[in-house]
């Protein structure tokens, strides 16, 4: 039964992962950018819902929406303000940018707001879950988290497939020169492109701090490390391949936590590189943004 | 003026220059078909009038605009739609998927899906069809296809034919005739020189980046335009007017 | 070394295009390098003990940003992994030490064994590309560090400390910073070595176009592979002198960590990526800026990525790559350049 828990949890936390890559899965697929600061972000969603609860007031079920809206605006910057001109530049660039942020971030939270956690409390949702019976249960919260994963994954899948904004969104991703001949401007799709990720990236890490109960500078680090291993579990371009990648993921650092408390991170890396010689095209690889 | 004009445009990638003082004039509804060998300029012309490039000198107007200026991106809403070179599909996305972004440009007019569906028959039947897993001449269909998504006023074709079976080509050829009966300008790149004197309005010979000859398809012969495109012609070539 | 062209242009000027190696410099740039290196091996004699040991950190910092340099300037390989070679270097040493090699063996030996570690774990990094592969090598680092912490030998998460050298603090001091100064030489001559060798060309075709270079011949993977297994070494070599330098590692998380990746694209991007003089230049004003700035706290950091954004935005070439293509100096030259009709330097044809 123990397992049997472990594996569940294990499920409940990839949500979170999935959610997290699934952005990140999106910037690369439309502009080949592999976003370095990506985990950074997150994060920073993580403090802007934290800090307006903090020191706005800002209820804390809503502080998913200022999250989501300030990151938004960032990605919007960030794009036409840095990444638009390092992706004419070179492949270089666009790293090289990311990683700058990459580094900023952290340092200027740790600055601004100290080591300390910023606490970022749900309350009795926290604690809320569903007996199964037989010793398991399932967290409310954790169960939202998949379940908005699982949203978000569907919605961005739809998004690509079934509206005009979106093929040209892909068609852009096949070939940025042709699309202008169409009268689309790709710079404008590149824009759309990292909000949303970066509104994406705002939910995962409002919804990692409200798991965690708080959010500090430096975890960025980290979870950059898990949404692109969950990314290259899944497989580069798949959607549906990162809920999956997220799951897996979620499960195998469940599973090294059940066997020792110091495990969890080596057993996800683990898998991951096994992943990479095994199947280095993913569980669910796919050539194609898809 | 209506239709497209050129005059004296130099244009060239870097240092190198590929275009000499092009003038050339395509009125409103006509068949402008360019010939040369290659690198004579040609697909560097269609790029030029596309937006895609920028010319070094020289002015570019149409329906009596001056684009010089212009982004690619506004003159393929102003309704400018090119066929480039290589067919340049989007490989991913489904054929009518790639004929959908082609009506990014906005523009309203006589072609829908329908509408291409009805020109390009075969096209109907691929619809679900990855456009990366499509035959080369299928390739070309949906390209073409694609371009007339945008409901273009001036439609620009380079090398339709090339690397496809004759009847192929033929089947795409049918479709002109179709393409013209909204007033479509159409400038296009051919090598047949059969084919070209079938279809052409007005011819315009392409050598080593400058206009050798042009004139009214019927008013010239094909021994003229074989000299002018291997420049075998006397020093001074017969500039044919009308 | 000049190579007369075959080809002669018709025209009014029938000079040849000359295409010859380097600049004003070109072969006294070298000589004075290795002038440079010996006149600093002295200096223990000359200066102040202080300031032989400040150079330590100038030293590794150089062969850290010439290795990465190597990686991602000459071979396109965007690694944010380095620090598990690093960490490795440092820790071997412990090994080296405990069956009585010197410092000076050790460091060898160190680097010897690692690249021999890097070897198989190229495969696994050489699955993923571009950004990807980027992340790849961080989550090797991250598994590399995860499994020295689980042996309790090696002190666990603790870290450990390093008998040292000898008892007389003066002659350590000199003893490491020959150790520094050698494992520095080593890397940027080696460096230079390797740019002039057959397989600098080979790298040269991969950085301008892999798939055009697999298509004439070059094996792009070995050329890859030779370069990441030689950039481990050098980085175990500077993870070397980090732990004889600071007597010990004081913690895995420490000689691990990520930052030592943040330091060498910084470092390389200021200097001028691509360059051999590039990364010298970077680690200079790296040492320059840390030395006076790292007391005004984490704000420092803040500005180090923002300026590491602004320079490859702005300056994309770096400080030497816009200092070389103004004025056609090169310390070390490995690019050709074609002296035209027009009798000009054209900085186009850099290799």
């Amino acid at each position: 039964m123990t397992w049997v828990n472990t594996i569940l949890q294990g499920l409940l936390l990839g949500g979170i992962f999935a959610m997290a890559a699934g952005g990140l899965s999106l910037m690369f697929g439309v502009m080949r950018i592999a976003n370095l600061a990506h985990g950074d972000l997150m994060i920073l969603g993580g403090y802007a819902a934290a800090v307006s609860t903090l020191h706005l007031g800002v209820p804390v079920p809503l502080t998913v929406l200022v999250s989501m809206a300030v990151l938004g605006g960032l990605g919007y910057l960030l794009q036409r303000t840095l990444l638009d001109r390092a992706m004419a530049l070179s492949e270089l660039a666009p790293m090289m940018v990311t990683f700058g942020i990459a580094v900023m971030i952290p340092n200027a939270l740790a600055e601004v707001f100290s080591n300390d956690a910023q606490p970022l409390n749900i309350g009795a949702l926290g604690t809320a879950s569903i007996e199964l019976g037989g010793g398991l249960a399932i967290g409310w919260f954790p169960l939202l988290t998949v379940v908005a994963a699982v949203l978000v994954l569907t919605g961005l899948h739809l998004f690509l497939h079934r509206t005009q904004i979106g093929r040209i969104t892909r068609a852009t991703a096949d070939d940025p020169e042709v699309v202008r001949l169409m009268g689309v401007d790709n710079l404008k799709i590149y824009a759309l492109t990292t909000v949303i990720s970066l509104v994406t990236v705002a939910l995962a890490g409002t919804l990692y701090a409200m798991r965690q109960g708080g959010v500090t500078p430096y975890e960025g680090q980290l979870t950059v490390l898990f949404a692109f291993e969950t990314v290259v579990i899944g497989g580069l371009g798949s959607l549906w391949g990162t809920l999956a990648g997220g799951l897996v993921l979620g499960v195998a650092q469940s599973a090294g936590a059940q066997i020792s408390p110091d495990l969890p991170l080596l057993a996800g890396h683990v898998v991951f590189l096994l992943v990479l010689v095994f199947r280095p095209q993913g569980l669910f690889g796919r050539s194609v943004l898809a | 003026m209506t239709g497209l004009e050129l005059h004296a445009v130099d244009a060239g990638y870097g240092d190198f220059q590929a275009l000499f003082a092009i003038s050339l004039h395509v009125a409103e509804g006509e068949l402008l078909a360019l010939v040369g060998a290659n690198g004579a300029g040609k697909s560097t012309l269609l790029r030029i009038i596309a937006g895609s490039l920028r010319p070094f000198r020289g002015s570019i107007r149409f329906d009596g605009a001056d684009i010089a200026d212009l982004s690619d991106i506004r003159r393929a809403r102003a309704g400018i739609g090119l066929v480039p070179e290589g067919r340049r599909l989007f490989p991913s996305l489904t054929v009518e998927e790639n004929l959908r972004v082609g009506a990014g440009t906005g523009r309203k007019g006589r072609w829908d899906l329908k509408g291409v569906y009805e020109v390009l028959p075969l096209l109907a039947e691929r619809r679900d069809r990855r456009a990366a897993r499509l035959s080369g001449g299928e390739q070309q269909a949906v390209a073409i296809g694609r371009a007339l998504m945008g409901n273009p006023r001036l439609l620009l074709l380079d090398e339709v034919s090339l690397g496809l079976a004759p009847v192929v080509v033929d089947q795409l050829y049918a479709a002109l005739p179709d393409i013209r009966t909204s007033g479509t300008t159409v400038v296009l790149v051919e090598q047949d020189l059969s084919r070209t004197f079938a279809v052409a309005d007005r011819l315009c010979c392409l050598l080593e980046g400058r206009i050798a000859l042009s004139g009214l398809a019927s008013a010239l012969t094909r021994a003229q335009v074989t000299e002018a495109y291997f420049g075998t012609a006397s020093v001074s070539a017969p500039e044919v007017t009308s | 070394m000049t190579i007369r062209s075959a080809v002669v242009t018709p025209g009014e000027d029938l000079r040849r295009p000359e295409i010859s190696r380097g600049g004003r410099a070109a072969a006294a740039g070298p000589a004075g390098a290795i002038l440079v290196l010996l006149l600093m091996a002295c200096l223990p004699y000359l200066v102040e003990p202080g300031l032989t040991s400040e150079l330590v950190t100038l030293c590794y910092l150089v062969t850290l940003a010439s290795m990465w340099n190597l990686l991602a300037g000459y071979a396109g390989m965007v690694s944010i992994g380095q620090q598990a070679y690093i960490g490795l270097g440092a820790y071997a040493l412990f090994l080296a030490n405990d069956h009585g090699l010197d410092v000076y063996t050790g460091t060898i030996v160190v680097s010897a064994v690692v690249a021999l570690v890097a070897w198989p774990l190229s495969y696994l990094a050489f699955r993923l590309r571009g950004g990807y592969f980027a992340v790849g090598t961080w989550v090797i680092a991250e598994v590399v560090r995860l499994v020295v912490v689980r042996f309790d030998s090696l002190g666990g998460a603790g870290g450990r400390g390093l008998a040292a050298v000898t008892e007389d603090p003066l002659l350590r001091r000199a003893f490491t910073y020959w150790l520094a100064l050698g494992v520095m030489a080593a890397a940027v001559l080696g460096t230079y070595l390797v740019l002039r060798s057959r397989l600098g060309l080979d790298l040269q075709a991969i950085r301008d176009d892999e798939t055009a270079a697999n298509s004439v011949g070059v094996d792009v993977t070995r050329g890859k592979r030779v370069i990441y297994v030689l950039a481990a070494a050098g980085c175990a070599a500077a993870g070397a002198v980090i732990c004889v330098d600071g007597l010990g590692v004081a913690s895995p998380g420490q000689i691990f960590g990520v930052q030592y990746s943040a330091l060498m694209i910084f470092m390389v991007v200021i200097g001028g990526i691509g360059t051999v003089e590039g990364p010298v230049i970077g680690a200079l004003v790296y040492f320059l800026l840390d030395k006076y700035f790292a007391q005004s706290g984490v704000w420092y950091l803040v500005i180090v990525g923002a300026a590491a954004i602004a320079v490859s935005l702005y300056l994309p070439r770096g400080l030497w790559g816009t200092l070389d293509r103004r004025s056609g100096l090169a310390i070390f030259p490995v690019a050709r350049r074609v002296h035209g009709h027009q009798g000009t330097a054209r900085p186009e044809t850099r290799t």
